[in-house]
Parts: C-alpha cells; sequence; structure tokens
C-alpha cells in the first residue's frame, strides 16, 4: 500500500483489494486495471497479475467513479484573487470529484463559446475534467438568449444565469425552448428577486432576533412552479440549481409524477446546517440561497433518500478572506464545499457508501444524460475515486486545496475522506 | 472491511448540525469588557451595571476615574442623544473622545469597518463605541480587534445602552421588573431598542407585549424571548400595561409598506383618551426621536406621565457604567 504507483508511465495501474462500486449493484471486492486511460479489467480480487503494472493496494477503501460536481464557481476569468481554474479543480481532486460543472457568473459572464473555449484549455490547467455551463442569455441580463449551438460546440452542457435567475416568463420560455432543441437543460437558481431585496439570511426567529431581513420559502418556491409550468409547456429539462425548501421541493414532487423534465439539486450545507447557525454573524454561513429552518432542511434530507432530489452538488463558492471579514449585509453570498462533500454524503446516506456515490456521481451523471461518466465498467474513461468511509479527519483551513477558505466547517470532524483520484486512468490525487 | 457498508450509524431521524458553537458571543477574548447586545450580557452583569450606573449619578466632577483614558466614537449613522450622551458620560469621566463620522472620514474612501476599527485602536483608543446601520457590525469590530466594543446601535438588531437606560428609568419609579407588564407599540420589526427592551424585561421577569400592524409587526417576533407575545389591538392592550413604550415612525417606511398615516394614527398613536384606558399609573416612553403627531400626540408626551426627558437624563449615567465597565475604572 506505501508502494507509490508509477506516474512517470501511467500506462498501466492496477488498483487493488479495494471495493468497488460501479454505480449498479452492492459493493464487491475487485481489482481494476486501467490502461490508456480506460477501464481496461474489473476482476476478483487476486485475478490479474501485478507484475507487469504499477499496483495502488487500497485495502479498506472503496473504489468508485469519479464525483460529478454540476455546480461551483471557479471565478475565472476575471476573479482570480477567489479561486482559479487551476486551484478549484485541485481541491475538486481532494474532494474526490474528477469532472465539474462551473457556472457563468464570472468577469466577464461567460456568454459566448470563447470564454467557454477558454475556461477548458489547456493553459487553465485544471487537474480535473471542467464542462463549462454557460450564461443563457447575453451578460446574463436576461434580455437576449445566447447563442445555445455554439455554446453546446464550444463544450458548454448547460445554460444558466445563476445568481441572477431569469425571472421574466417570455425570456423563460424562449431560453427553455432553444435548450430542448440544443439537448441541453436549463439551469435555473429559483429566486424570485423582486421578494429578496436587502434579505441576507432566510426569514424565521434567527432572522428576527439578529434584525436581519429575510427571504421566504415562497421567493423560491413561486420560480420553480413557474419554471415547471414553462418547461412542460416546452417539453424542456429544467434542473432545479440547489433547492433549499420544503415548498419547492413539493412543487417537484408533483411535477415529475406528472412526467414533466424536471430534475434537481441540493448542496451539503443545506443538508446539514439550519439558519440558527447563523449564530452571531458568521458571514460563512451567508449563501444563496440561505440556510433554511429544520424542516426545510428535514424535507432535503426526505427528498434525497426517496429520489425526488437527484444528486448533491456543492455550489462551491470560493471568496478572499477580506471580503468575508465585513458586515454581515456587505459579505459576499456563497462558502467552499469541493472537499468536504464527500463526508456529508455518507452522513446523509447513513454511511452507505453506495448511496453516497450515487448522489454524487451516478445521479449527477443520469441528470445529464451522460452514459461515459458516473459507473466504471470495462471500456470506459477512467475518472476513479477512492475513499476510505471510515477515516476520521478534521477540515483545516491550512489544508484546503482552494485559493479561498470561507467554509463553516473549517475545524469541523468528518467521518470519510478520499484517498485517491484518477482523471483519465492518471492519479490527480493522492493523501 | 472488505466490503458492504461501513458500520455507521443507520439512525432514520438525520443528525442535526456537526457545528459547535464555535462563533458564539461568549467566544470574544474580551467579551466581558464589550456591549454587543443584551443577548450576550449575564443576569450579573445587567445588575451590576444599573448599581453602577445608580452610583455614578451622584459622581462629582472631581472624580474622574477614566483620566488619560481614550474612548473613539465611530458613528456610521446620525444619531444626537446617543452620541451626545455617550460623549458627555464620558468627559464626565475624565476621558477623552474623538468622533468619527460618516461624512467626515476614510469610510467614504471605501476603507473596510474592521481597518478603520484597527486604525483608531492602533492611535490609542482604548475603547469603542459605535454606531453603524448594518446588524452585527459591532461584532465584526469586536472579533477582530482587541479593545471592548459598545454597541450605539446596529441595524435592526439592538441598541444595548437605550434598554438599559430605559430599565434603568423604569427602576426609579417600580420597585423590580417582576411581573411587569411591558407594552411596545409601533414599528417593531425595523426597531433596535424594541429588541433590545424586549430582551432585557423579560430577563429580568417583566410580561412584554409588541403591539403593531402585521407590516411593522411579524408573528415571528414572539419567538424572540419567552414571554413575549403579539397583539395588534393597542385598546385592548392598554389596560393590562404598566409601561407604555412608544416607538418612532418614519412616515416613508408606511408608504413603502402600503400603509396609510391615517391608519395608523387612528389604530396606534397614543392620545389622551388612548391613555386613560391604561391603569391609572401607567408609565408612558419614548426612546427618541419622537414625531410628534404620530405615534403619540404632544399633550401625552408632556404629560405627567411621560418619562420622555428623565430617560435622557438617565442615559448619561448608564452610559457612564457602561464606559466603567469597559475601561475597568471601577468594580
Amino acid at each position: 500500500m506505501k508502494r507509490k504507483p508509477n506516474l512517470a508511465d501511467p500506462k498501466s495501474l492496477l488498483i487493488t483489494g479495494g471495493s468497488l462500486i460501479d454505480g449498479s449493484g452492492n459493493p464487491e471486492p475487485a481489482d481494476v486495471l486501467i490502461e490508456n486511460g480506460r477501464i481496461a479489467a474489473i476482476e476478483a480480487p487476486g485475478k490479474i497479475a501485478r507484475a507487469r503494472h504499477a499496483v495502488l493496494g487500497v485495502q479498506g477503501m472503496f473504489v468508485a467513479p469519479g464525483f460529478i460536481d454540476l455546480h461551483v464557481h471557479l471565478r475565472e476569468p476575471g476573479q482570480s484573487h477567489k479561486e482559479t481554474i487551476a486551484s478549484g479543480t485541485t481541491a475538486a481532486a481532494a474532494g474526490g470529484f474528477t469532472m465539474i460543472c462551473p457556472m457563468p457568473n464570472t468577469t466577464p459572464v461567460n456568454d459566448s463559446a470563447e470564454i467557454t473555449r477558454w475556461m477548458q484549455a489547456p493553459e487553465r490547467e485544471a487537474v480535473v475534467q471542467v464542462r463549462p455551463i454557460a450564461a443563457a442569455t447575453i451578460g446574463s441580463n436576461g434580455e437576449h438568449l445566447t447563442d445555445y449551438r455554439s455554446l453546446v460546440d464550444a463544450g458548454a452542457i448547460a445554460v444558466t444565469d445563476d445568481g441572477r435567475p431569469i425571472l421574466g416568463d417570455e425570456i423563460m420560455r424562449k431560453a427553455l425552448r432553444a435548450a430542448a432543441a440544443a439537448g441541453i437543460p436549463v439551469m435555473q437558481h429559483a429566486e424570485d428577486t423582486g421578494m429578496t431585496q436587502g434579505c441576507t439570511m432566510h426569514a424565521g426567529p434567527t432572522s428576527f432576533r439578529l434584525g436581519l431581513r429575510g427571504a421566504t420559502s415562497e421567493a423560491e418556491a413561486s420560480i420553480v412552479a413557474r419554471d415547471i409550468a414553462l418547461a412542460a409547456e416546452t417539453n424542456a429539462h429544467i434542473h432545479v440549481a440547489h433547492l433549499s425548501t420544503a415548498a419547492a421541493l413539493e412543487h417537484v414532487r408533483v411535477a415529475r409524477k406528472r412526467g414533466v423534465h424536471v430534475t434537481c439539486e441540493v448542496t451539503p450545507h443545506h443538508l446539514l446546517l439550519t439558519d440558527e447557525e447563523v449564530g452571531d454573524y458568521d458571514t460563512n454561513c451567508k449563501m444563496n440561497p440561505p440556510l433554511r429552518s429544520e424542516a426545510d432542511r428535514q424535507a432535503m434530507w426526505e427528498g434525497l433518500r426517496d429520489g425526488a432530489i437527484d444528486c448533491i452538488a456543492t455550489d462551491h463558492a470560493p471568496h478572499a478572506a477580506h471580503e468575508k471579514e465585513q458586515e454581515f449585509d456587505r459579505a459576499p453570498f456563497g462558502i467552499t464545499g469541493l472537499e468536504t462533500a464527500l463526508p456529508i454524503a455518507l452522513m446523509a446516506a447513513g454511511g452507505d457508501p453506495q448511496l453516497a456515490v450515487r448522489w454524487l456521481s451516478s445521479n449527477p451523471a443520469a441528470v445529464m444524460g451522460w452514459k461515459e461518466a458516473g459507473s466504471l465498467r470495462v471500456g470506459a474513461i477512467a475518472d476513479v475515486v477512492v475513499f476510505d468511509a471510515d477515516e476520521e479527519w478534521v477540515f483545516k483551513a491550512e489544508e484546503s486545496k482552494s485559493k479561498s477558505k470561507n467554509s463553516p466547517f473549517i475545524g469541523k470532524r468528518f467521518r470519510g475522506r478520499v484517498r485517491h483520484t484518477l482523471v483519465d486512468g492518471r492519479l490527480v490525487f493522492s493523501r | 472491511m472488505s466490503r458492504g457498508a461501513s458500520p455507521h450509524s443507520r439512525s432514520a431521524t438525520p443528525r442535526r448540525s456537526i457545528r459547535s458553537a464555535s462563533l458564539r458571543k461568549d467566544h470574544f477574548s474580551h467579551s466581558s469588557r464589550s456591549l454587543l447586545d443584551i443577548e450576550s450580557l449575564s443576569n450579573r452583569d445587567i445588575d451590576s451595571l444599573l448599581k453602577e450606573a445608580c452610583r455614578s449619578s451622584s459622581v462629582s466632577p472631581k472624580d474622574a476615574p477614566l483620566m488619560r483614558r481614550h474612548i473613539a466614537l465611530l458613528f456610521y449613522e446620525s444619531s444626537t442623544r446617543t452620541r451626545c450622551s455617550f460623549e458627555l458620560a464620558a468627559k464626565s469621566l475624565g476621558a477623552s473622545t474623538t468622533l468619527v463620522s460618516v461624512t467626515a472620514s476614510s469610510i467614504e474612501k471605501g476603507e473596510s469597518l474592521i481597518d478603520t476599527g484597527a486604525t483608531l485602536a492602533a492611535m490609542g483608543a482604548e475603547c469603542i463605541v459605535i454606531r453603524h446601520p448594518s446588524s452585527g457590525a459591532p461584532h465584526v469590530l469586536a472579533r477582530h480587534l482587541n479593545v471592548p466594543v459598545i454597541n450605539a446601535g446596529d441595524g435592526m438588531h439592538e441598541h444595548p445602552s437605550q434598554a438599559l437606560l430605559d430599565c434603568y428609568t423604569i427602576l426609579r419609579h417600580r420597585r423590580s421588573f417582576h411581573g411587569l407588564r411591558l407594552l411596545l407599540v409601533g414599528d417593531i420589526f425595523h426597531s433596535r431598542v424594541a429588541r433590545s427592551n424586549a430582551l432585557l424585561a423579560t430577563r429580568l421577569g417583566a410580561h412584554v407585549t409588541f403591539c403593531g400592524p402585521h407590516a411593522l409587526l411579524p408573528d415571528v417576533a414572539e419567538t424572540l424571548a419567552p414571554g413575549v407575545r403579539v397583539t395588534r389591538d393597542f385598546d385592548a392592550a392598554l389596560p393590562e400595561a404598566d409601561v407604555i413604550m412608544m416607538l418612532r415612525v418614519q412616515k416613508e417606511r408606511l408608504a413603502g409598506l402600503q400603509l396609510s398615516v391615517d391608519e395608523y394614527v387612528r389604530k396606534y398613536q397614543l392620545t389622551s383618551e388612548r391613555l386613560a384606558l391604561a391603569p391609572a399609573n401607567a408609565l408612558v416612553m419614548h426612546p427618541g426621536p419622537m414625531v410628534r403627531g404620530m405615534e403619540l400626540t404632544s399633550e401625552v408626551a408632556d404629560g405627567a406621565r411621560s418619562l420622555v426627558l428623565e430617560q435622557v437624563r438617565n442615559g448619561v449615567a448608564v452610559r457612564r457604567a457602561i464606559l466603567l465597565r469597559a475601561l475597568g475604572g471601577r468594580g
């Protein structure tokens, strides 16, 4: 196990001694052989001869398809003091993610094929796969659609105006139509911003006590309901980003039963924390959507377990220390999340690693309709994560790979830790 | 472990937050000298502050326990009585003061709150009194500076020195808060005075009733503290009130909430006729500034039961106690 695989020659690597979660059945002990960036063989333990391969011993650990995050902010271009594509993807690798989808709220907004390509260029030195989500409207101004076909050709996998939700009914209808024609979903940060002016947290006893203006659940639920109606009308795929309220989840449940193509994600922090955590104006508990009530949190938990919520996405949103160390209402929204997603998913899964992998890998792949990703099969691209579901560890700011340390989980003890991450068969992270 | 699920507990009920209370207020190293909010004061703190205020109300001009001490007044919002009151309190104890206000400073040039505070501390301020439009601004300062921070009103959050002076004033007329019925009327939602007073009064054993229209008083206000209730009916609440505390109404705020001034005045203005519904010895208070003809009539404001000017007077004594506690001048 201590023997380091030969990274200079990654042509073949044997992962041995672990339990395989392939995205379908129960975990089984198996050895996995990777050759030329693809899964070459999956066999019972000991069946593949070790001699010709570099060997990665992973006794007691789980070997799973790499995690996929449909919602991250990599801050490039334009805000590289918070994060770069290089630093963000390094944090992703440390969290077991092999594919991440950066949001378009960069500077300038990613509303063009040029920026979409720029984000994926080798010069960005990404260590995991980057699949940009482009702006749904030019400048994310909610007025004119971007060119979805050229964005898709450039590698965009969805469109959104994340953070500046598409509020106009007609422009949303047009976006859904165009996205359906281009074969991609529209992702929506569901917030009626007319109802949330000046709001910095969830409306409830804590916001009243702290004298902060609170955003209600209705501001989220009303947009989800509207989007579902329009998606049904246009036969399009609407993906609700970071769903956070029981009220919005109810709309999703009903729509799914009716056969509307609606999918949704939940963040680790909405699974774990409530608005009470804002405590004494902790800006690391300020994000949008805000931490909600305990009842909402329970609903997220149930929705994930019963399948009404498809997957976990981190909404990794790095901000520099000087930006967060401000008055609560002046501090920007968002927290980092890539490096702490696995243990929180395991917690939500009651310790069941198979379930955690489903939420972090198989299901996000299914949301996007990706056949290649989210499972480990012979012939598939070798995007692999190896994790120890029982290792206890403390998340330390100085060990975080993200350029920013704005996490409410700094100093917190977790169970379950990523040990190795492979992208295209290459070991990009190991601890 | 070779295969299958790891031995985590598969409890049916999800676990509550794994976060410990790492950023709670008792975390501040100098919390015993700062005054950030009523919530974080212990009963002992409250008791000793009130006693000190009583003592210091008879302080002689020669007694200058804070001689050569330096206090900064950092005001991001306009203020007449609170600023003057802290300034007079500081000077009467022998301390010197520096006033930094938003229109005459680097604040307008984009300096951060923490940098402004650190600059004042570096220049020798041993205590910072801050008024700020953002709820929680004093907490930010206290987390990052090593000098005591006094909250002179933060956004919609708290105004602890006001609540302490109100409490002190009430205790000059009533023996105790135990069982006392305090009625707070008006714009509760936006009021830091309402929050601080309700927290302090209930802590001391009083019953607090908030009264106002929905738009200015959400139902959730009842969760502020045990012993707080909400009513919309001023006339029905008055016979049950030992102390009536009126809050300022801003006309522009009513317009924003699409409330008519006429209707507000009709339902919530304290008039002589209304005051007659209250017990004969009920006290009338107002933290100021008052808008005569809005929340109360001049007759009531200047009437025999009004403590408005006494509140202002007592403010200096209470703030002396707060500054003495902050700078360790005594006890």
